[in-house]
């Protein structure tokens, strides 16, 4: 018996009775600093961290439909208030985990300049972009190009990905010049970690609230408090600055 | 009701199903008459490399072909060097891209059929002094049409039914490489389920019509002919 329930223990089938488990759905672009923060989390409180990221838009269509997690850190501030409207989320457990800012990235050194003048020049062939539809850094990037008086005029040189990983990978392969993606994805301690960008002015599109809610499912988990807490707290902070964002 | 992005949608899949269809009949053929007939060592690597699609996740093709048609890939940098530009993103990279996805379930039918004729009706054929080309005509053809059919039709519903690959390369550009899956998968995330049932419903009863089509049309499929 013993050793049955150290194997099934093994495979994962019984966990610890201590340890606990957080299941976390993170939007793409929060991808780096929730792995940072969730690695800090597990060595300073035990529980255990389970990531899944994607595209806001999807996680709402699945948490409305019974999917496992427990937190979710969305990329706008509407979709975890409906959740919470809909009674999929625990009341009063939103709250703001950072402010997102809006690049214009390109993979080359010196493509981009500082001021953005490379859209109007326009001697690209593609620019990428998340889904306006279902991805506000998708939409925040349409909003740039309609005050630019743009987004006609590069309405055909737009490809889109489903999320901003997949705009920033368009970019990063090389296959679009350039694109609007989030700064967390090309910014780690202050810096650029490569390529060429322009921060676009925060005037320039409506701010990127991104908020967090506790899920029902996740309702009287102490890991999952434990986890929300610990994203508010100063260490955690000091990660989210550092990859660019504001709270 | 479908609006006009959703019908933009159908018919770009069908055109590119269609396109597909085409191209895979024309270049399978060979590769599986070869195939049939070949005793070189390469037969197994060539049978391997086709059959790759049907155990690879369709992202990992499309994220090797993002990469390798890319600007920085030996297929973009030749394609840019013959002024064709870069592939992803565009109506013909979806055709290359679905060629190699469709390409097993396309060869490995008319590879079975052409094996099971055997080599006695070409040996009676060639006898009777018919070329090569005129016995493939009208001895072969005929003779393997249920394995030519299954592949025609397993071809293009297997490219209409793609998404990975799809997702990976394409870019979401209405008219261009927006297809059928593609979009239904953006009006889920995008909570329009009412235009969602009318794709994917549609998808099940397009899925089931030609299935139902292929065994009804093709009788001996189950057993060998002689």
């Amino acid at each position: 018996m013993k050793i049955l329930l150290s194997l099934l223990a093994a495979i994962g089938l019984v966990a610890p009775a201590l340890a606990d488990e957080v299941k976390v759905a993170v939007a793409a672009n929060f991808a780096a600093p929730v792995k940072k923060i969730a690695a800090d989390f597990e060595a300073d409180t035990g529980h255990k961290v389970v990531i899944s990221t994607g595209s806001t838009g999807a996680f709402y269509a699945q948490i409305r439909n019974g999917a496992p997690f427990e937190v979710f850190l969305a990329a706008d501030d509407e979709t975890p208030a409906k959740i919470e409207a809909e009674g999929a989320g625990v009341k009063g457990s939103r709250f703001t985990y950072a402010i997102g800012k809006l690049v214009l990235w390109s993979a080359k050194p010196g493509y981009v300049d500082d001021k953005g003048e490379v859209l109007k020049k326009g001697d690209f062939a593609r620019l990428a972009l998340a889904n306006p539809k279902t991805a506000p850094y998708g939409a925040a990037g349409v909003e740039v190009l309609k005050k630019l008086g743009l987004a006609e005029s590069l309405q055909a040189k737009i490809v889109q990905g489903e999320n901003i990983t997949q705009a920033w990978q368009f970019v990063s392969s090389g296959n679009a010049e350039l694109g609007f993606v989030a700064l967390s994805q090309v910014w780690e301690n202050g810096k650029l970690t490569g390529g060429s960008a322009w921060i676009v002015p925060a005037a320039d599109y409506a701010s990127i609230r991104q908020d967090a809610i506790l899920l029902a499912r996740g309702e009287g988990k102490p890991a999952a408090d434990a986890f929300l807490k610990y994203l508010r707290a100063d260490k955690a902070r000091a990660v989210i600055k550092s990859y660019g964002y504001e709270y | 009701m479908p609006d006009s992005q959703d019908l933009a949608a159908v018919w770009l899949t069908l055109k590119l199903a269609a396109t597909v269809t085409v191209l895979l009949l024309l270049l399978g053929t060979p590769l599986a008459w070869w195939l049939a007939h070949t005793r070189s060592r390469l037969r197994s690597v060539v049978s391997a490399l086709v059959s790759m699609p049907l155990v690879l996740p369709p992202t990992v093709l499309g994220f090797y072909l993002l990469l390798v048609m890319g600007p920085n890939g030996v297929v973009g940098q030749a394609t840019q060097a013959l002024g064709l530009g870069l592939l992803p993103f565009t109506f013909p990279g979806l055709v290359v891209a679905s060629t190699f996805y469709s390409l097993p379930f396309v060869v490995q039918p008319i590879q079975n059929a052409i094996e099971a004729i055997g080599p006695r009706p070409l040996e009676v054929a060639a006898t009777l002094r018919s070329r090569p080309l005129d016995t493939f005509w009208s001895v072969v053809v005929p003779l393997a049409r249920p394995g030519f059919l299954t592949a025609a039709v397993l071809g293009f519903a297997h490219t209409v039914g793609e998404f990975g690959v799809v997702l990976m390369i394409g870019g979401n550009i209405p008219g261009q490489t927006r297809v059928v899956s593609v979009q239904i998968f953006d009006r889920v995330e995008a909570l329009e389920y009412s235009q969602a049932h009318w794709l994917a419903g549609g998808m099940v009863v397009f899925a089931f019509v030609v299935l139902f089509l292929l065994y009804a049309l093709n009788p001996d499929s189950r057993r060998r002919p002689a």
